[in-house]
């Protein structure tokens, strides 16, 4: 009991310390595809420390809404971290609070706080950007539902440490229809959620074509270093999630030790970076939709849910 | 129907994800606005069914239906592209902008309910023929046939028609190897050699009214006779 919630906080520290580094890496991997040397991958580090050390301003007119979004943005992917497996096999002391679409509701309210304080900062670009993301958000949801729900018909749960077993026993399922085309879409939805390039460009500076960044631009300081450390670790959260709960279970510890579960890290780790490497080629390749072109891409994505949902009807 | 309960579930779930993919490359063949992305998704859809022909026949051990998954590969992946390419010009391929009667999503939520649609029509065909192959093939057959007809209609440039013939061709076959392994070398040859005339055909058709008027929106022509 009590290692499980030790091992729970480890699984929790490792979302916090990890996050930052992932997105460095990506960032690092798509200047290097585009032959450009690009910031270290501890840049982010650096980012967040430095704004911790600066002084934060905050709009006159503004609310509460605005000073509390940064520990909401925070806290959600913390709360998320204690619900799937990042390191383990088995479920730690909080997985019980909630399955994958408790943590899709809590990772919503994050996006939900972070929407308001944009409108709530009074500047012409936030509720632009809030506006955007809520249209991908409203597009993105009918996907995550069928995603959901055909991950639950075919393991028979939504608790993502009895869904993760069945992608490989036996081995086959793994190669099953249903499994491949939930990936696709996966991934399709993890790009549209984290402002990823085929829908907004994450390294873009120009403020009318941003999408997902104007949220946060009246931020500075504490609040502009927690929203950052926050979308880092949504972003790592989500890619856990996809990793670890609906690819496979690999790299995930099954001993109960504690040098055991240190020992996992450094697998998801070099899962997550796989990853990242993907998504870095993805993001190099395409080029950003027109605002509403994102319908067709996402649109896309239903397709194929509904694709992978309708031939685990067939192959049942 | 050679022993439909020995099919390994590794050869099952492989027709089955080329099946899944070849349902995804037919949804795609509705909604993808350029020319030369419809030329390349009908070659994967293509290479996808030969690929579902040749697993069958590996795990049926039918010799007949790896000369027909070579076939298939060897007409429709190479020979079919390779007309098209040359009989019609490379303008018509350039075009990033294919004019379509209806918007993309609203011809994906249409693309949807074909789907389902054929889902249930397949239901009670497969009363008749069960098995694990016909079971996925049958209904995305009918989904594939359904969405080349549909692309021929919603589409008004005669390349992606064309090539929304070819896929309503494609499905029936997946469906139709599925159902009737067992038939005739040469009916399918016969089958592979008519699709490269008919794809030979319409090429120099599209080339024509190329030519004579200088684009391939067939969806205008109409008003062009009553003038």
């Amino acid at each position: 009991m009590a290692r499980n919630i030790l091992f729970n906080v480890i699984q929790v520290l490792v979302v916090m310390a990890l996050a930052p580094l992932a997105t460095g890496i990506l960032a690092r991997f798509k200047e290097r595809i585009q032959s450009r040397r690009g910031p270290s991958v501890f840049q982010p580090y650096r980012d967040i420390w430095k704004l911790f050390h600066k002084d934060e301003v905050v709009p006159e007119q503004s609310s509460w809404i605005f000073r509390a979004t940064p520990y909401v943005v925070f806290v959600a992917p913390i709360f998320v971290a204690l619900l799937i497996p990042v390191l383990t096999r088995y479920p730690l002391f909080f997985a019980f609070m909630g399955d994958m679409l408790g943590g899709g509701f809590v990772l919503a309210l994050a996006g939900f706080f972070s929407t308001l304080a944009a409108v709530d900062s009074g500047n012409p670009y936030g509720p632009m950007g809030a506006s955007r993301t809520r249209m991908v958000g409203f597009l993105a949801e009918p996907v995550f539902m069928i995603v959901f729900f055909t991950v639950s018909f075919i393991a028979g749960s939504t608790i993502p440490y009895i869904v993760h077993k069945h992608w490989v026993t036996p081995l086959s399922n793994f190669i099953a229809p249903s499994h491949v085309l939930l990936m696709i879409a996966f991934v399709m939805l993890i790009l549209a959620e984290t402002g990823r390039l085929p829908v907004d460009n994450p390294s873009g500076h120009f403020e009318l074509a941003m999408i997902d960044e104007s949220k946060s631009l009246e931020y500075s300081g504490r609040g502009a270093a927690l929203m950052k450390w926050g979308s880092c670790m949504r972003f790592f959260v989500l890619c856990c999630i996809f990793l670890n709960v609906l690819v496979t279970p690999w790299g995930l510890t099954a001993g109960e030790t504690t040098e055991a579960v240190l020992l996992a890290v450094p697998l998801v780790l070099a899962k997550v970076i796989g990853f990242v490497v993907v998504i870095a080629v993805i993001e190099s390749s395409v080029a950003k939709l027109r605002l509403f072109r994102i319908t067709e891409f996402l649109g896309a994505a239903l397709v194929t849910s509904l694709a992978a949902m309708i031939t685990r009807f067939l192959e049942s | 129907m050679s022993g439909s309960a020995a099919v390994l579930p590794v050869f099952e779930h492989l027709n089955g994800l080329a099946a899944g993919l070849f349902l995804l490359t037919a949804f795609a063949l509705v909604a993808v606005r350029q020319v030369q992305a419809c030329l390349r998704i009908f070659i994967v859809q293509s290479v996808l069914l030969a690929a579902s022909a040749c697993i069958q026949a590996y795990s049926q051990e039918a010799v007949h239906l790896f000369i027909l998954g070579w076939i298939t590969l060897v007409t429709k992946a190479v020979l079919i592209p390779w007309l098209l390419r040359r009989t019609v010009r490379r303008e018509v391929y350039v075009r990033r902008e294919i004019a379509q009667v209806l918007n993309i999503p609203s011809s994906l939520l249409i693309a949807v309910a074909l789907a389902l649609f054929a889902y249930f029509i397949a239901s009670p065909l497969l009363a008749v023929a069960d098995g694990p192959f016909p079971r996925v093939n049958l209904p995305i057959g009918i989904t594939g046939l359904l969405l080349g007809a549909y692309a021929v209609t919603v589409r008004r440039e005669a390349i992606p028609q064309v090539l929304g013939i070819l896929a309503m061709e494609n499905g029936a076959f997946l469906a139709g190897v599925a159902i009737a392994p067992g038939l005739p070398l040469i009916a399918e040859l016969a089958a592979a050699f008519d699709v490269l005339i008919i794809a030979l055909v319409m090429g120099l058709l599209t080339r024509r009214i190329h030519e004579r008027l200088g684009t391939t929106v067939v969806g205008e022509m109409a008003s062009l006779k009553e003038d």
